[in-house]
């Protein structure tokens, strides 16, 4: 027998009825990727669910075993893929720490921006999807036309609309590139404008409320014991936000506010998201504002490629180091590392053992959208087929997470 | 040494004398040891102890050190919401690895600790539903075991898999998972 959740059920039910197993998913629209949830009905009431995960299980951390360090960076494009530079700070954080070095801060600065940007676009995209699994279009359409100016600043910082790939250890691969700041200024003016949009279509959507608000409900205290992080636990009224409790990169430097809600329905899952955007647009323009200049990588030879060539080309030392970082990658001293950072989806945790080589001996990901999933077993009070929906939707799980 | 690490050594000696072994404290977590069959209750302390408070369980690894005698390891990171401490703890394992469930201190342990037996083959004893996860059901091996191929062993679906006799697992073969 599986191990599944008792969810409640009416009172005074008499009628003698059948249960009937249902397979949501694997290839479903609102799974939001390929997830199966095995439901066993009791008539149209969900009476016990099973998630069934694996579907996109690519083997990230055996994989990451083989490759080196900087090879590693394009795997972790693949964990939540809309929002890649997430990922690739929270690894870079981690090695950066066994490595004992930190990156210049110019480099500092265009990692959070870059973070700040996925953030709002994996936001952009549940801020529209919530709404069309419940049968609103709308939202999702125009979500989509802001995510798309998100792609082109990305595209023109990296060259890569989705996977950036543009974190290194040590530093980011590049400078910001000639007309970066008028265009993202520009954003930054019209995006708080375009929120208030979004709000206006769904929040006063009567369906789209009756389907969220008191549905799907979890405590503090159920959102803690079954891992939730991010707006997930956010919602249900636990004040807690890496970005601000452990302070890493430059975020002790900006001033933003941690949004929480303590209804932790669907609603108030989907609202913490919407709110968070206001407060990333806050943090992009104060990375505008404060962002000096200065080398955006480290100066070590052993670690990042130089900027500057010439010695390259002219010392003998400087070409078997060159030579030797391409081939071969970087040695990263003996130890273990655990770095957490606040993803979009909530704490991405990259825990590395290193034997000293120049390939992790063991890389764990700690994937929110993972355990964030598990949120189901704690939901109380979705009693309908249809509210499973919204219940999912509001978790904002991505699959390609999930399996890493 | 932090204030907090003496803290947290303190009050575990304390309770458990010297059957906790401290590892030190680095990059923001301190790290302690704890025999297999400690870990139950050390998580409950951490968890219920008035000052601690690690209300929080971030993560659950497996870990293969082959070819070394305590091959696996358990490898668990704790959070203090209230403290915002950060606590790892280790726990070496022989082979066939088993070591007790923490499902009853956190429900979310269930998904990590059913990850690491599809990964590593790590038994949880007491877990309510110790399935496989990511690979499927009839799956046989342990993929993220250091001796099992990057690859995967060749068959009829997978013609780029290493040569060798597909893997018998000992512990595979009695079907009781606990």
């Amino acid at each position: 027998m599986t191990e599944v959740t008792e969810l409640s059920r009416p009172a005074g039910e008499a009628l003698d009825t059948k249960e009937v197993l249902l397979n949501l998913g694997p290839q479903h629209p609102s799974t939001h990727g390929v997830l199966r949830l095995v439901l066993e009905l009791d008539g149209e009431y969900v009476a016990r669910v099973d998630p069934h995960i694996g579907y996109l299980h690519r083997g990230t951390e055996k994989l990451a075993e083989s490759f080196t360090y900087t090879q590693i960076f394009p795997l972790t494009d693949r964990l939540d893929y809309l929002c890649p530079p997430s990922n690739n700070l929270a690894f870079a954080l981690a090695v950066e720490k066994l490595l004992g070095i930190e990156a210049p801060i110019r480099a500092q600065y265009i990692r959070v921006l870059m973070a700040e940007l996925a953030r709002i676009s994996g936001h952009l995209l549940i801020t529209g999807a919530l709404p069309m699994d419940l049968g609103a279009m709308t939202a999702l359409v125009y979500a989509m036309r802001e995510r798309e100016m998100i792609m082109d600043l990305l595209e023109m910082i990296s060259g890569a609309r989705m996977h950036t790939s543009f974190c290194r250890v040590g530093g980011v691969r590049e400078d910001l590139p000639d007309g970066f700041f008028p265009k993202i200024r520009e954003f930054c003016d019209i995006f708080p404008n375009r929120i208030r949009d979004y709000e206006r279509l769904v929040e006063n959507n009567r369906v789209f409320l009756k389907r969220t608000q008191g549905i799907g409900v979890i405590s503090a205290e159920d959102g803690i014991d079954l891992g939730l992080s991010g707006p997930n636990l956010r919602a249900s009224g636990v004040d807690w936000d890496i970005r601000r409790d452990e302070p890493y990169e430059i975020y002790d430097r900006l001033a933003f506010n941690v949004i929480t809600r303590d209804e932790g329905d669907c609603y108030a899952r989907w609202r913490c998201r919407v709110e968070e955007m206001r407060e990333s647009v806050r943090i992009i323009e104060q990375c505008l504002d404060q962002m000096p200049e200065g080398p955006f990588q480290i100066d070590m030879p052993t670690i990042a490629f130089p900027v500057n060539k010439d010695k390259v080309h002219c010392s003998m030392e400087a070409l078997i180091q060159h030579f030797d970082l391409s081939a071969y990658g970087f040695k990263v001293p003996k130890g273990e590392v655990y770095s957490a950072i606040e993803a979009p989806k909530g704490e991405l945790g990259f825990y590395i053992i290193s034997d000293g080589s120049q390939k992790p001996f063991r890389m764990k990901v700690r994937a929110p959208s993972f355990v964030n999933l598990q949120g189901l077993f704690g939901v109380s009070n979705a009693r309908y087929l249809a509210d499973m929906i919204a219940v999912l939707g509001s978790f904002d799980p991505v699959m390609a997470e999930v399996d890493k | 040494m932090s204030v907090e690490t003496s803290l947290i050594r303190t009050l575990i000696a304390e309770h458990f004398g010297g059957e906790i072994e401290e590892l030190g404290f680095s990059h923001g977590v301190h790290a302690f040891a704890s025999p297999p069959d400690m870990i139950v209750e050390l998580c409950q302390f951490l968890k219920g102890h008035p000052t601690l408070r690690f209300d929080f369980l971030s993560d659950i690894c497996g870990v293969d050190h082959y070819p070394e005698t305590l091959r696996y390891e358990a490898v668990y990171h704790l959070y203090s919401l209230p403290n915002k401490w950060r606590v790892r703890i280790k726990c070496r394992l022989g082979d066939p690895p088993r070591v007790p469930s923490v499902t009853g201190v956190w429900r979310t342990a269930n998904w990590h600790e059913r990850e690491a037996w599809d990964m590593y083959g790590i038994r949880f004893e007491g877990h309510p539903d110790l399935r496989r996860i990511y690979m499927w059901e009839g799956f046989e091996g342990f993929p993220q075991r250091k001796d099992f191929p990057l690859r995967g062993y060749k068959d009829t679906l997978n013609p780029f898999g290493a040569e060798g006799p597909p893997p018998t697992q000992p512990d595979l073969a009695t079907k009781d998972i606990p």
